[in-house]
């Protein structure tokens, strides 16, 4: 059997309600302003040298990076329930299939073309 | 409480409170529901009065009742208004709003003011796009292709895009609404495993919703402002790839027939559980076969454009991709033909809609199948194959689902019984004028004739009169329940709780319910569709 | 100062929720799903872009070093700004300040308007140049050795590059008037440490901005180093 407690607050499970638990130091917010800061610079800089396709493989990353401080802890990311998680994480997998499955076709689309010719 | 006597003066929804701004500033979601029962009934019927001038057109060969151009509009608000403002909306906004709340022992979905948004964003969409029709109409079929729609089409493509637009956003606020009131705020013991069905698969609808309309949205903002600007992302003489507006249009429109389709498999669930008197067999996979088709349904859209360009390569994954989302389905139906079996079945109204959802929907998901083949579909897409195909899903699946709803639950929506002869006589005439108007078109579109046309050779005459007449049959199908309804909100008998004697929080409340739904939230401690435990009396109060 | 806390989050509690607990919760979680539904928004436009610029990579090299990268990167800098002054008003207003979450707030109001500034004067740049798709568009390198290659699909790149700014600015319009409310909201003490719910959700939201922001930015403005600026 399932315990009582579960029953009352189904999805909230057992965590323990306390607005005041996710006080982040200031301390905290001030590093991650900072790290975006000299991420910011990096990005310009890294634009000025020449990677070839690792331009914007190194351009994405450092975006990404950046993304995931400001949603982790900006965001709080970091300190909400799995259930968000889960929300963002299905947001980046849709996106994704619009993206890869539209990419099938414009990154096939000429494979015919050319064996013919 | 279930036992509760009936007696007229007892307080519920309906006459908590009276007058037109107690209506329009409600923020339950009964009423929102009922706004919304009358919203999509008034679009039905305009939807219908084009459909009626379609087969009238088609009635003879000749282009003789309108012009080609006016045939154009007529087909293409009759999609508009039946996609975007009718069957979206039908399941979920209407019965939906209203029941779900109910299923899971709630006072009301969790954002009772969005809720209301919703309808008033629904009905400013519904407004454009209705003004975008009077002032001129619209002739780029429901799909707005482009360039067509964005370069060559002088009619009110801006308006028409910019309503659907508005109502997209009507739909994304019901989705999320209903995702965040599932996930927050059932009742103590109603578990993911107790669950209604109804709710497991408006939740998966709802995930299309919030996943999918956006990208419609932008996609028609993108068209709007291409028509407006010449801004040449969709127009090929610009330079641009008129296939991606195709793509991103059927990113969303793909999962958008799983919208139109996934909460009428909950009504039937729900159907045909109570009137066999079992428990629906399988429960977890019909469950889970939402989520899949949910999912699946994200994969496959390109079959839409197997003709139109796009790489073989990539239509071959479309293809077999497009394959897979058919073994969810049939799970459903071989569930609840399995659930069937054994049954102690009731022939009641929503019990004779429920068969012919399962007999149609199956027609025209198997034809899906077809389609989804390449070689199949070369030969038969843009034909009337397509358009019957579809319409056994979307009018003999959805709309039955959303008739046979509406029988169930009228009781509960409006405290009365509803005239069950007049009622099985209509389900008939539904289930025979819909296969007389659209198994002809089947026909039709295996030899050849393409949709989208208001002429046509005479060899196709007799189909298509046959069509047309079934047409005529199905007309009167769904004006009778209209009738008999409003009727019987005055001379309907009272109706008790639980007429059918059903399990489902719903039933444990009085009809009509309260405002706040339950006297005392509910607990529940049973598991769903428990009919080998009946009767089932009590609800155990909170404390 | 308790029992007024008791009486604002008494208040705030809506029929029918049972507890803070359930409510706070599901706004938080509701915002999220918006969120969600915002980055699929945004997505059809990333869509676009990837198709296109994946098919035509030498016309957005092109479109692109026609973008002012310290304009962009200043404006970068001046939302990575304001979302810190956001989360620290979020803070404010979780530790039961309200005047000071009031000063914060209005910090990133300025420096929301310092970012709207910044990308009006970029758009005026481009306006005066015609690097607005339409009949008035006209492209040049601006370099005669290097002559325009592709000035039709470049034409797609300024498109896109107004689309998604576009639709950036205007969720920045809206963001510094939510913030403006939430503002206005918590000096009439709207808000408590019991409950601030709205101010964590107006949170959220700027920061998805600003989040959108960080992938516009190397995006559009820095595809190819062949233009330091
Ligand atoms: C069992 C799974 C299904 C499969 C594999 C499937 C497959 C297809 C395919 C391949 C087409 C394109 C035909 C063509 O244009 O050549 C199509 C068209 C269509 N299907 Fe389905 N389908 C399925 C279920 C549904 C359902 C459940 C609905 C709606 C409730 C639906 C609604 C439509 C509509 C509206 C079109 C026509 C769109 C247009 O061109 O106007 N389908 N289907
Ligand atoms: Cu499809």
């Amino acid at each position: 059997m399932h315990n009582l407690q579960d029953r009352f607050h189904p999805g909230s499970a057992q965590e323990h309600f306390d607005p005041m638990s996710h006080v982040v130091p200031i301390r905290m917010y001030v590093t991650i302003w900072a790290a975006l800061m000299i991420f910011t610079g990096l990005t310009v800089f890294a634009a000025t040298v020449e990677l070839h396709v690792f331009n914007i493989v190194l351009a994405l990353l450092i975006a990404t990076i950046k993304g995931t401080l400001v949603a982790l802890f900006f965001m709080h990311l970091r300190y909400s329930t799995k259930l968000t998680m889960v929300t963002v994480i299905a947001a980046i997998f849709f996106l994704f299939i619009l993206f890869g499955l539209s990419m099938t076709d414009y990154l096939t689309r000429a494979w015919l073309t050319n064996t013919i010719h | 409480m279930a036992t509760a006597v009936q007696s007229v003066e007892r307080e519920n929804y309906l006459n908590s409170n009276y007058g037109i701004k107690s209506w329009l500033l409600t923020s339950d979601h009964k009423r929102i529901a009922m706004l919304y029962l009358i919203s999509i009934t008034a679009m039905f019927w305009i939807g219908g009065f084009f459909a009626m001038l379609i087969r009238l057109e088609l009635l003879t060969p000749a282009g003789d009742l309108v012009s080609s151009d006016t045939y154009n509009k007529l087909f293409t608000m009759h999609g508009i208004i039946m996609v975007f403002f009718f069957l979206i909306p039908s399941v979920p906004a209407v019965i939906g709003n209203f029941v779900i709340p109910l299923m899971i022992g709630a006072k009301d979905l969790a954002f009772p003011r969005i809720n209301l948004l919703s309808w008033y964003i629904y009905m400013a969409g519904a407004i454009t796009a209705i003004v975008a029709m009077v002032t001129g109409g619209v002739d780029t079929g429901w799909t707005f292709y482009t360039p067509f729609s964005t370069t060559y089409s002088n009619t009110h493509v801006i308006g028409a895009a910019i309503g659907i637009f508005i109502a997209g956003f009507s739909s994304i606020f019901t989705g999320l609404n209903f995702i965040v009131t599932i996930h927050r705020m059932r009742a103590p013991g109603m578990t993911w495993r107790r669950l209604p069905l109804f709710c497991w698969s408006n939740y998966a609808a709802a995930l299309i919703m919030v996943l999918g309309t956006p990208v419609v949205a932008i996609t028609l903002l993108l068209v709007a402002l291409e028509r407006a600007f010449n801004i040449g992302v969709f127009n090929p003489q610009l330079g641009g790839d008129p296939l991606l507006f195709q793509h991103l249009f059927w990113f969303y429109s793909h999962p958008a027939v799983y919208i139109m389709i996934l909460p009428g498999m909950g009504v039937i669930s729900e159907i045909i559980a109570c009137f066999s008197r079992k428990r629906v067999f399988g429960y977890e996979f019909v469950a889970l076969a939402s989520i899949a088709i949910a999912v699946l349904g994200f994969l496959v859209w390109a079959h839409h454009m197997f003709v139109a360009g796009i790489s073989v390569y990539a239509a071959l994954v479309f293809s077999l991709l497009s394959y897979l989302v058919a073994i969810p389905s049939a799970v459903k139906v071989f569930n609840w033909t399995a659930t069937l079996y054994k049954g102690s079945i009731r022939y009641e109204t929503p019990m004779l809609y429920a068969f012919g959802f399962i007999g149609l929907f199956t027609v025209g998901g198997l034809t899906g199948v077809f389609l989804a083949s390449l070689g199949i579909d070369v030969h038969v897409t843009d034909t009337y194959f397509v358009v019957a195909h579809f319409h056994y899903v979307m009018v003999g699946g959805m709309v039955m689902a959303y008739m046979a709803g509406l029988h169930f639950w009228w009781p509960k929506i409006s405290g009365r019984m509803y005239p069950e002869a007049w009622a099985k006589l209509s389900a008939l005439l539904v289930f025979v004028g819909f296969n007389t108007t659209f198994f002809p078109q089947f026909i039709l579109g295996y030899m050849g004739s393409p949709r989208r046309y208001h002429a046509y050779p005479p060899e196709f005459q007799v189909l298509n009169v046959l069509s047309t007449a079934g047409a005529s049959i199905l007309a009167v199908g769904y004006v009778l329940p209209m009738i008999y309804f409003l009727w019987s909100l005055r001379y309907g008998e009272l109706a008790p709780p639980n007429p059918w004697n059903a399990v489902g929080l719903e039933w444990m409340t009085p009809s009509p319910p309260p405002t706040h739904n339950f006297d005392e939230t509910p607990i529940v401690t049973w598991e769903a569709y428990d009919y080998e435990h009946q009767p089932q009396e009590e609800v155990s109060v909170g404390h | 100062m308790a029992t007024s806390d008791i009486q604002v989050a008494e208040h705030a509690l809506q029929h029918h929720f049972a507890d803070m607990e359930q409510q706070q919760e599901t706004s938080t979680f509701g915002m999220w799903m918006f969120l969600l539904t915002e980055i699929m928004f945004f997505g059809g436009l990333f869509c676009a872009y990837l198709v296109y610029r994946a098919s035509y990579y030498q016309a957005f090299v092109e479109g692109s070093q026609k973008m002012n990268i310290w304009l962009g990167a200043t404006n970068t800098a001046v939302l990575i700004c304001s979302s810190l002054s956001m989360a620290l008003g979020v803070r404010a207003a979780q530790m039961g300040k309200p005047k000071l979450m009031a000063i914060l707030l209005l910090i990133t109001m300025v420096f929301g308007f310092g970012f709207l500034g910044i990308k009006g004067i970029e758009y005026h740049e481009h306006w005066v140049h015609h690097e607005f798709p339409g009949p008035n568009f006209h492209f040049e390198t601006g370099d005669p050795a290097h002559p325009a290659t592709d000035p039709q699909h470049t034409q797609i790149y300024f498109s896109l590059y107004w689309a998604m700014t576009g639709l950036h600015a205007f969720h920045m319009i809206i963001g510094i008037g939510l913030v403006l409310w939430i503002m206005i909201a918590g000096l009439m003490g709207a808000f408590t440490p019991s409950y601030f719910t709205p101010v964590e959700n107006v949170g959220l939201y700027w920061h998805f901005v600003d989040l959108v922001w960080i992938y516009l930015f190397p995006l559009l403005y820095l595809i190819s180093k062949k233009h330091g600026g």
